[in-house]
Parts: C-alpha cells; sequence; structure tokens
C-alpha cells in the first residue's frame, strides 16, 4: 500500500494510506481522548471527543472516522479543542444519572477518567435527570440504562465479534436507548449467547455483572483483547 | 489578618466533614492561620457577616437550605462547592428522576409505604423544612467561586485546596484530584 507524509502536531510522520487519523496519532504517540473506540471494532465517531483540527477546513472531525491523506495538517490539542472536549464530556453527564459515589463502576470507569484528564471540577450545564431503569431480567448480566452513553460499543462486538445481533439501539437522540432483541427485556432475548463481551466492552457503569455493588465492577478488556488479536493476527498469546 | 473561613452542612450526609477531621494534625496548623466563625464543628447559631471562604457540603434539597445558602451568598467572599453532593447534586438528587412531583411520593414511600409503626409524613410549620422540588447542585442556585470534587473529597484533596487559599494562591485542582465518587 502506498504511503502518505503528513503532520501531526508539527512533526512530519508517514503513514499507511487507508489508516485513521486516530491510528496514525497512536502509532506516533499522541495521546487523544476516546470513549466509543474500541480496538477490533470497526468506528462510528459517535463520542466526539477525539475532535482534531484539520488545516483547510473550518470544520472539526472526529480523528476515528477521518482518513488520512497527502500533506495534511492535523492539530490534536489546542484552546479551541479542549473547549470543545470539556464542553461534550460535561454534555454526557448532564444527559443522564451518572451518579459515580453509587455506581458499580467508580474507580474504574473511562467517563470518569476521562472528566477529571480533561479538568472537568462541575458541569456547567443543568442535569436532565431522565428516568431510565435497570433491566436486571438476564440471569448474568445488568443493563443500566442511567450509566449509558450511547458508544454504542457494546452493539459493535455483540454484532461483529460474537455475531448474535442481540444489541441495537433504539430511538432518537438523547432518548436512544440499548435494547436487546426487539425492545424485550434481555432476560428474554433468545438471541444472546450469554457471552459477556457487551459487559467487556462497556465503558462505563451501564452494563455490569451481576451482583457487583459499588466500585467493584471492572470491565474484562484484556479478553476482549485476546480474542480480537486471535481473531486479526492468529495470535494465541495469554 | 486571619482568614474568616465558614463550613456548612446542607443536603449530605456529613460525610465531607468527617473527612475534613481526617485531616489529623494539619487541622492544629489550620486552626493557628483561620478563624473558624461558622461550622457544624462549632457553636455558632447565625452565620456571620464578611466571610471570606466558605465550604458548603450537601446539595440544595428544601427551603431551608436555600435560604442559609443565599445568606451565605450575600455575606461571603469565595464559595466552595465540597463533595459531590454540592457539586452534582449526587445521591440526594435520584429522586430527581421521578418528576416534579416527586416530594410528594418520596416522602410517602419513606414515611408511609415502608414504615410499620405510626406511618404519617412529619409536618411542623417553621420546624420542618419543607423539600424543593427538585434538587439541585449548589452552582445552580447561587454563583460558585471554587469547585472540590469527591464522595468524600480524601483528606488530602481537602488540604490542599485549603493549602492554596490560606497561601493566597488561586484554589486549582487538577488530574486525579477532580476525580468524582
Amino acid at each position: 500500500m502506498a504511503a502518505k507524509t503528513l503532520i501531526i502536531d508539527g512533526k512530519e510522520v508517514s503513514a499507511e494510506e487507508g489508516a485513521t487519523v486516530l491510528q496514525v496519532a497512536r502509532d506516533n504517540g499522541v495521546k487523544l481522548p476516546t470513549l466509543c473506540h474500541l480496538e477490533g471494532v470497526y468506528d462510528v465517531g459517535a463520542c466526539r471527543l477525539c475532535l482534531v483540527e484539520i488545516a483547510g477546513t473550518t470544520k472539526l472531525l472526529p480523528a476515528c472516522t477521518t482518513k488520512i491523506s497527502e500533506g495534511m495538517r492535523i492539530t490534536t490539542d489546542s484552546d479551541r479543542l479542549r473547549k470543545y472536549r470539556r464542553m461534550t464530556i460535561e454534555l454526557l453527564f448532564a444527559e443522564r444519572n451518572h451518579v459515580c459515589a453509587v455506581c458499580v463502576s467508580n474507580g474504574h470507569c473511562e467517563l470518569q477518567t476521562l472528566a477529571y484528564s480533561l479538568g472537568m471540577d462541575h458541569v456547567r450545564y443543568d442535569y436532565i435527570f431522565p428516568k431510565w431503569n435497570v433491566d436486571l431480567t438476564h440471569r448474568m448480566f445488568g443493563m443500566d440504562h442511567n450509566r449509558c452513553i450511547l458508544c454504542t460499543r457494546c452493539v459493535r462486538v455483540c454484532w461483529h465479534i460474537e455475531g448474535a445481533g442481540t444489541k441495537n439501539v433504539a430511538g432518537r437522540g438523547a432518548t436512544s436507548k440499548i435494547i436487546s432483541d426487539l425492545n424485550q427485556p434481555w432476560g428474554d432475548s433468545e438471541s444472546c449467547t450469554e457471552c459477556g463481551k457487551c459487559v467487556m466492552a462497556c465503558p462505563t457503569g451501564a452494563l455490569f455483572n451481576k451482583g457487583t455493588t459499588t466500585g467493584e465492577m471492572e470491565h474484562d478488556r484484556d479478553k476482549l483483547e485476546f480474542i480480537v488479536n486471535a481473531r486479526e493476527k492468529q495470535q494465541w498469546l495469554p | 489578618m486571619k482568614l474568616r473561613v465558614a463550613t456548612v452542612w446542607l443536603g449530605g450526609c456529613s460525610g465531607c466533614h468527617m473527612s475534613f477531621l481526617d485531616m489529623d494534625e494539619y487541622l492544629i496548623e489550620l486552626a493557628g492561620l483561620i478563624d473558624l466563625v461558622y461550622s457544624p464543628v462549632i457553636d455558632v447559631k447565625e452565620f456571620p457577616d464578611q466571610v471570606d471562604v466558605c465550604l458548603i457540603e450537601g446539595a440544595v434539597c428544601n427551603e431551608d437550605n436555600l435560604e442559609i445558602l443565599r445568606k451565605i451568598r450575600e455575606r461571603t467572599r469565595v464559595l466552595v462547592s465540597f463533595g459531590d453532593c454540592a457539586v452534582t447534586g449526587n445521591v440526594p438528587a435520584m429522586r430527581n428522576p421521578f418528576g416534579d412531583d416527586n416530594r410528594t411520593d418520596v416522602l410517602q414511600r419513606a414515611y408511609i409505604d415502608n414504615t410499620q409503626d405510626n406511618p404519617g409524613v412529619p409536618k411542623a410549620d417553621g420546624i420542618v423544612p419543607q423539600l424543593l422540588e427538585r434538587v439541585v447542585p449548589v452552582h445552580e442556585a447561587v454563583y460558585v467561586e471554587y469547585f472540590l470534587p469527591g464522595c468524600p473529597p480524601p483528606a488530602a484533596r481537602i488540604q490542599e485546596i485549603l493549602g492554596q487559599i490560606v497561601t493566597g494562591q488561586t484554589p486549582k485542582l487538577t488530574g486525579p484530584q477532580l476525580k468524582f465518587g
């Protein structure tokens, strides 16, 4: 494949054609915040945290779904980007009921970690406090819609790693909801294989193993990486 | 001139104040640097005038909370939201998703549905404050200068921000010092 040369934060780098800005940034040690990105599944640009500036356009573009091109000049950190990332993370907190103190993922949550990394000391927007339920009908897992950020990682691992197609998105905008099968209680799902990949993939406390309490839920991301590695590189690494 | 410092406990569990006491021997040093003019840990009934800094624990849940908070704002130079309830609403705000009429439902559930003996919502005008329709974080009710998150904020974090304040620096927490929960 042809190599492309581009500039990222003032540094000249080269990468293979077809690579995304996010891949090139990470390959070159440039840190970018992400929430919906997950190694092993395709990117959807849902969370808007990896937005970057690209010379020639005033629009901010998500690094995870933007392909590189020859001579591209990318800025990954600026006052403007920090402002929008902070705004985005605050809106995620305002949109649902993220009560870190009593969350199963307290201390192991990507949303919580990103919030303090981006300097969020409070949320400037009025909280919506929407009414959402918790689905505890499944034998092994639970889904707390209060903690969901609609990143769709669970949907993508369910369809494209497990191939079960149980998880889906219903609704529009902020009232969208992760559903099982045809918006049925998860426990009634006939397609769910109980593999738990959705739980491993979840960045917050929205999906959890039943029986875990505050701060106990650590998503088993290593297991997911093992499967992806085995599939893509045929390496069965312990 | 020593800084005139106050702390107040609104709709919270007092855990933030417990964490304040966890600063252990720093409290002795702190006592030499500030005048504590109002706090749940000292016996002063009326919030005084000309306070420099007030740490506010708890969310704004009832009419009493709102009234004292407005008084504090008028009489204080710098407000610090102290802990997750003050900063986000946290656990007390978990009644908000039940809608604008949640006051009645919440009291019904707590004092009538789940009690065996003497069910009844406590009501004594002028003594038991009425719940607000919606629990709000402190900065939704009055302007707040600085934020100290955590449930509770660890003692070291409180010491950090107080240390900055008493030495005349602009309070600033970064990274994991800003962790909620």
